[in-house]
């Protein structure tokens, strides 16, 4: 009825935007159906409410637990604890960790459980946001505290 | 808009707006890299590392970019059938896979000393690496279409093609959101930034000069596509003729 009256231009243009829709919901039903499993990690609390199985390769990540790092005598294994603030998981790893992998910074290690503790393969330090010079490191620390804190 | 549809219009107006883009976003974009590799100072966690940001940033921005002017030809060639937003989808693919390649590049050559791995297959690098591949379908795809001499409606199935694969650009942007990903969440959103002034203001300059080059290389394809159609109409007309 009112496509009679439609100029060939105006529905071309209802067309467009019909498809459009149907795109957009078509890519967020699957964006959707992806969640959970499209993630790169899992964080603390989700590897305590589903604990994946022993021995499976999965992915753990989260925040350095500040004062959890201890470096066992061979000199190479280190133990330290990965927190998201509501869960932790005790880590083991053995190598070379990268430059950027101190307390308090994000990390995500690759390997599996064995008993309650997340044996590591490979360590990779996770970045955030921020980038900051330096010099005013100091400055700033109270407010990367707090952005660490809201960090999972 | 359809006063440039004539394209004897938009070439001059072309010849003239070229330079005006290319030199100051030659000028901006050098001065900014020049001044982040000599002057900014090392990040508090990264060090020297920090100043591939100059050439990162800027390139995947505009690879997302150039995915976005493919699909605003797209509709304009779709609906209101403009004589020359398919050669501008068309000049735009190049430079935006080029952009996507380098962003891809100097983001492996980052990840190895910062992360502690070249590539990993989290939501962001790998929507990044789809987009890639995106643009060369749609290269591909819109030559194919400008050889199928048949006219008409070949040269509308890119257009569907570049709107279709638009809706992988939210999903660039939404990744590090939705998805635990080893790639930071956005550091500039709507106002605020986590980037510290003294890298922000060169960033900003850098992402601008490097805009103005690719608007550049856009109106020089765009020239370049108009002459080989000039071209290629005219030997078809001395073939029959």
């Amino acid at each position: 009825m009112t496509a009679a009256i439609l100029k060939p231009k105006h529905q071309r243009l209802v067309l467009v935007c019909v498809a459009l829709v149907a795109l957009i919901g078509a890519a967020l039903l699957a964006v959707y159906a992806l969640r959970g499993q499209a993630s790169y990690f899992y964080i603390p609390s989700e590897m305590a409410t589903r604990p994946p199985e022993q021995g499976k390769g999965v992915r753990l990540g989260g925040m350095v637990e500040k004062g959890s790092l201890k470096t066992m005598p061979d000199g190479v294994t280190i133990h330290f604890t990965v927190t998201d603030g509501k869960a932790e998981v005790p880590v083991r790893f053995t190598g070379i960790t990268p430059d950027l992998f101190v307390e308090g910074s994000g990390v995500v290690a690759d390997g599996r459980m064995e008993g309650t503790t997340f044996v590591a393969d490979t360590l990779l330090a996770k970045h955030d946001e921020k980038y900051v010079p330096r010099e005013m490191k100091d400055m700033v620390s109270t407010r990367s505290r707090q952005a660490v804190a809201k960090t999972r | 808009m359809h006063a440039f549809a004539n394209p004897a219009r938009f070439l001059r107006l072309a010849r003239w707006l070229l330079p005006v883009l290319l030199v100051p976003g030659l000028v901006m974009s050098l001065g900014a890299v020049a001044w982040g590799v000599a002057y900014a100072p090392p990040d508090h966690l990264m060090g020297v590392t920090v100043k591939i940001l100059y050439i990162h940033v800027p390139c995947v921005w505009l690879g997302m970019a150039g995915w976005s002017t493919i699909a605003i030809s797209s509709i304009v060639e779709l609906v209101w059938r403009h004589p020359l937003a398919a050669i501008a989808a068309r000049a735009a693919a190049v430079p935006g896979a080029v952009f996507t390649a380098l962003g891809l590049i100097t983001g492996s050559i980052w990840g190895r000393p910062t992360w502690g791995a070249w590539w990993v297959w989290d939501g962001r690098l790998t929507s990044f690496l789809i987009l890639l591949f995106l643009y060369f379908g749609y290269i591909a795809l819109a030559d194919a279409a400008q050889r199928d001499a048949s006219g008409g409606n070949a040269a509308r199935i890119p257009a569907i093609f570049g709107l279709v694969g638009a809706i992988n650009i939210p999903i660039i942007n939404r990744s590090v959101v939705w998805w635990n990903s080893l790639h930071q969440p956005p550091s500039i959103t709507m106002g605020k930034s986590a980037i510290d002034g003294t890298y922000l203001w060169p960033l900003l300059i850098a992402a601008l000069g490097f805009s103005l080059i690719f608007g550049a290389v856009v109106i020089a394809r765009m020239r370049m596509l108009l002459a080989d159609i000039q071209t290629e109409a005219r030997l078809r007309r001395k073939a029959l003729g």
